[in-house]
């Protein structure tokens, strides 16, 4: 069975995110009331599996997240055979 | 004389320098490709660079390669196992050594000199400085911001310093925890840090104080 995994890895509550915070002030520059901005990693994975929930929360478990500094979600939708 | 194995990975580019400086200080060193095997070293480096272009994380993804297992198997033999700048990223990466190395507190890419407190000389690769000694060599490194939760069984080895070696805030580059800049294991056979030994390994260079990293590694491999 073929399945999407859509996979959000996240810098854990009170780390600072130097990228989001550049940002931010560009937003800010343009006039926006900006008040935090955050650089979340999205990544899209089609595979195949038996178990893809197992698979998925692996995947970021041994790569996708760094346990030290991240969190992560994801959504699985069947895709078929 | 003891055997180094320099690995090499796409990406990587601080191979030759790392290899020449090993060899200056008494040990005998390989260029290795990542594919290929490290058996009969007796040690391994894993140099500066760019390995697989810092895709995902800094050492992420050569972390993962296979030759990492045998590099985790020299190191719980004891034998030393040494991650500079890249190398430090693939240590925390590869789970060799607890932390992460984040982006630089204010982002951009820093290339200068340091001045570095030797803040424990009991390891593999500063038993030939002094405790509290203070040296300087440069960094150059976007995610040297060295972050971990818990400091267990972690030895930190040089910390960002002024040139008389008072760790302070201002001496901090990179927004480092406590002005970590390397750290080992703690049997003192692992070591990462940020800093560039190779490139301070030679009068000519602009200094050689980077040189007793070497020296003191060859010499514990020859035990």
């Amino acid at each position: 069975m073929k399945w999407k995994a859509r996979i959000v890895v996240r810098l854990k509550e009170g780390l600072n995110d130097p990228e989001g915070r550049v940002i931010g002030k560009a937003l800010k520059n343009l006039g926006y009331r900006i008040e935090e901005l955050k650089v979340p990693k999205y990544f899209e994975v089609v595979f195949e599996s038996d178990e893809p929930e197992k698979d998925a929360e692996e995947m970021c478990r041994r790569l996708l997240a760094n346990p030290v500094i991240h969190t992560y979600s994801y959504e699985i939708e069947p895709l078929g055979e | 004389m003891p055997r180094f194995a320099v690995i090499v990975f796409p990406g990587t580019n601080c191979d030759f320098e790392t290899v020449s400086a090993i060899k200056k200080a008494g040990g005998n060193a390989e260029r290795v490709w990542y594919k290929q095997s490290l058996k009969d070293f007796d040690g391994a480096v894993l140099p500066g660079g760019f390995s697989y272009a810092d895709y995902l994380r800094a050492g992420a993804i050569s972390a993962r390669a296979e030759i990492m297992e045998e590099v985790k198997a020299l190191a719980s033999d004891g034998k030393p196992v040494l991650g500079i700048c890249n190398g430090f990223q693939i240590l925390t990466e590869a789970g060799l050594l607890p932390g992460a190395l984040r982006p630089n507190r204010i982002p951009r890419f820093l290339c200068r000199w340091v001045y570095l407190k030797v803040s424990d000389a009991q390891t593999a690769f500063t038993q030939f400085y002094k405790d509290g000694e203070v040296i300087r060599m440069p960094i150059a490194h976007a995610e040297g911001n060295y972050y971990t939760e818990s400091l267990d069984g972690i030895r930190i080895t040089f910390q960002y310093s002024d040139e008389r070696g008072n760790v302070t805030e201002k001496a901090n580059p990179n927004g480092s925890l406590l002005n970590i800049a390397g750290i080992s294991n703690e049997k003192g056979n692992v070591l990462g840090m940020m800093p560039h030994p190779e490139r301070a390994s030679d009068k000519w260079l602009g200094s050689e104080d980077g040189l007793k990293v070497f020296r003191s590694m060859v010499e514990w491999a020859r035990r």
